[in-house]
């Protein structure tokens, strides 16, 4: 029986007990993090910060509705605040949500659960919440306002396919420093340093590479380098979308040439899952060895 | 009078348009070509014709060898008739005054490496007029050198499918004067319509798109005016370079693409005029280059990669009344002064207010952004557009500007998005 003490919004008896098991047994794994998984993601669809930031993204979407402009228009005005916004809304959750949660885990770990089943657990309740507030907050004024026609869909698609790997991504990066650190205030300074890592410095190095070097054929270089950003990856995927004409130039044709083809596509997919399992797993090995 | 009439009754065939031609002529001054005589090739006939006859050639394939016409005539195919170069010659050339070539389809002329081969070639004559042909899968379509008075019109060109080697021009005109060419349709060839050394040139309501090069190009030929033309989706869109006194006017210069593709690219034009015209989705919509004391005004700059390009040696351009709108940069330029007025614009990305209500803005606004300067000068930064990091150092340029041209502001953009009177060509099927 899991008692909702620890959890400030879990409403008495939240769970029915029937996929549980009979104390003594171990229960499968796959139960094991569904059942967690359902219980974080049920507390959370309830928090009132979760909520807000879906009312935001979907407030940004109006209102660039709103002022006017075609669909491909919204969607590149959307690229920015995607590409800021849902690393730093859910990394900086992630971290508050786990301490908050520090005491349900810690119950659910007395019970004779293995631990990764129960990280699993967790970081799924947290992810697929925070993704569909996402995907929720900007996919439906866009389709109530039905602004997204047959030329625009793959852009669409493609801004709602980033954001929600930036979030799994940012969500795993936040786990990863949260479970190793029993301070939440120094844990969200490390997310936010990151953040501003990955969001601002890392292109600043960038474009201090590419002015510096401008004389030489930095294209490869620099593919090579968006790549292991997973903000500057993303970002490249929906440039390749929203300013098709600007990149005509000799960058943009190599550009296209790479994620044009196959190759190109499956390599950007395999790195933007790889910056969503590597956190994950080093997250999951920190909680692991971690002494509650 | 009485042979006057037996002509109108004997040959009801010809065409209404010719009976004028008919009130002075004899008999004898209309020629008939045809596979079944009474002439088998238009040379044949031609050698029979008098100055001022007129030889109607009646439907069927012609081969024979490149008809020279010496006499002032007029030639007028009739649906279906064909001359057909065999890939290996000129067609027809016109070494006369006051030569009509109409309604005739030419054919297949080859391609050649030391030549300029052209379907139709006219050369040093006055007052010719073709119009309504149709030419296929040939090198050069009409090539006029020194002439003067000439009306081209209603013609469709489509080159032969294959690279720009293997392509010449759609319309060629060279050392040329008042010559006018309209609503001509012209596809793949290398340019589509040439102009060099012309001087009252006007190219109206062309449609030329899918060129190899450029689909308007032209050099040296002042005080001529291209209007309501439509170059769309060509490989270089339209270079013009070295003129003065041009008058461009309600043209749409659309899907312009590519590494050097430019919806209009200006080089050394001065005092010149490009009103209500159109720019659509190039790659780069209007760049200015060393191109001096002209009036920008009335056009629209919509979704382009660069709105309007202008470098440090184009000066005292007036831009004035136009919208720019889902540009990714309005303005560029690599110069930090500009000795050129931007005044009255839209700009879909002007946030200022206008407290007095006189439709004009009351804080000024400077198109020209910190990341396109940059762009200009490393075009690799492109990959860092949108970054969370280039908004930050475009905001901060705008609060203290260091790179981009203090000078280069709009002082009065408009509030509203302006009425332009586009009246680009109809699209044609």
């Amino acid at each position: 029986m899991i008692a909702p003490i620890a959890l400030p919004h879990v409403a008495t008896s939240p769970a029915p007990d029937h996929a549980m098991p009979t104390p003594g047994s171990v229960p499968p794994a796959r139960l094991v993090v569904l059942h967690t998984a359902r219980l974080v993601g049920r507390d959370l669809v309830r928090n009132r910060w979760l909520l807000s930031s879906a009312l935001g993204f979907a407030l940004v979407t109006e209102l660039l509705i709103r002022l006017g402009g075609d669909g491909l228009r919204i969607v590149a005005s959307l690229v920015n605040v995607v590409l800021a916004a849902t690393p730093l809304v859910s990394a900086v959750f992630t971290v508050v949500y786990w301490h908050v949660a520090q005491d349900f885990v810690a119950l659910l770990l007395a019970q004779p659960l293995r631990r990764s089943a129960v990280f699993a657990g967790v970081a799924l309740g947290l992810v697929v919440p925070l993704a569909a507030a996402f995907v929720a907050g900007v996919g439906l004024p866009l389709v109530v306002h039905r602004s997204i026609d047959r030329d625009t869909a793959r852009a669409a698609f493609t801004l709602l396919g980033c954001g929600v790997a930036l979030t799994a991504t940012f969500s795993g990066l936040a786990l990863a420093i949260a479970v190793r650190s029993a301070d939440r205030v120094r844990a969200l300074g490390a997310v936010l340093a990151l953040w501003g890592l990955l969001a601002i410095a890392y292109d600043g190095v960038v474009l201090f590479i590419t002015t510096r070097f401008s004389d030489y054929a930095l294209e490869r270089p620099l593919l090579a380098l968006a790549a292991l950003n997973p903000i500057d990856l993303a970002r490249v995927l929906l440039l390749l979308e929203v300013d098709r004409p600007m990149l005509l130039g000799y960058t943009g044709a190599v550009l296209e040439r790479f994620f044009g083809g196959a190759t190109g596509s499956i390599l950007a997919g395999s790195v933007l899952l790889l910056w969503i399992v590597v956190p994950m797993w080093i997250a999951a090995r920190g909680f692991a060895r971690r002494d509650l | 009078m009485a042979s006057l009439a037996l002509v109108a009754t004997v040959l009801p065939a010809i065409p209404i348009d010719q009976c004028a031609a008919q009130t002075y002529a004899r008999e004898d001054r209309t020629f008939v070509v045809s596979s079944a005589g009474p002439y088998t090739r238009i040379a044949d006939a031609l050698a029979a014709a008098p100055a001022h006859a007129t030889i109607t050639v009646r439907p069927g394939r012609y081969r024979e060898p490149t008809v020279i016409v010496r006499r002032p005539v007029t030639i007028s195919g009739m649906p279906g008739a064909e001359l057909d170069g065999e890939g290996a010659r000129e067609l027809l050339v016109v070494a006369a005054d006051s030569v009509t070539v109409r309604g005739l389809t030419f054919r297949n002329t080859g391609r050649s490496q030391v030549e300029d081969r052209a379907a139709l070639r006219v050369t040093n004559a006055l007052h010719c007029t073709i119009e309504r042909n149709t030419f296929i899968d040939t090198f050069f379509g009409i090539y006029l050198a020194k002439v003067e008075g000439c009306r081209i019109h209603a013609n469709r060109l489509t080159g032969p499918a294959g690279s720009q080697m293997l392509t010449g021009n759609g319309i060629h005109l060279w050392s040329s004067r008042d010559v006018t060419i309209t609503d001509n349709v012209i596809r793949r060839h290398r340019d589509g319509i040439y102009f060099e050394f012309v001087r009252h040139g006007a190219a109206i309501g062309n449609e030329s798109a899918g060129m190899h090069r450029y689909g308007l190009h032209f050099m040296f030929s002042d005080s001529c005016r291209y209007e309501r033309n439509r170059f769309v989706e060509n490989t270089s869109g339209v270079a013009v370079m070295y003129t003065n006194h041009v008058v461009m006017r309600g043209n749409d210069f659309s899907r312009n693409r590519g590494p050097a593709a430019y919806g209009l690219l200006l080089k050394e034009i001065s005092d010149s005029e490009l009103h209500d015209n159109r720019f659509r989705d190039n790659s780069i919509g209007l760049h200015l280059e060393g191109a001096n004391r002209n009036q920008i005004a009335g056009n629209r700059f919509e979704g382009n990669g660069w709105g309007v390009r202008m470098m440090a040696d184009a000066q005292d351009n007036l831009v004035e009344g136009n919208v720019f709108a889902r540009n990714t940069f309005d303005v560029a330029t690599n110069s930090r002064s500009s000795t050129s007025t931007f005044r009255g614009n839209w700009w879909d990305r002007y946030r200022g207010y206008d407290l007095d209500r006189n439709g004009r803005g009351d804080v000024p606004f400077a198109p020209v952004r910190l990341f396109a300067t940059v762009a200009t000068d490393a075009p690799a930064t492109v990959l860092l557009l949108r970054s969370v990091l280039v908004d930050l150092l475009d905001l901060a340029e705008r609060v203290v500007p260091m790179i981009t041209p203090e000078g280069l502001v709009d002082a009065a953009p408009l509030m509203r998005t302006p009425q332009l009177r586009l009246v680009a060509a109809t699209e044609r099927p």
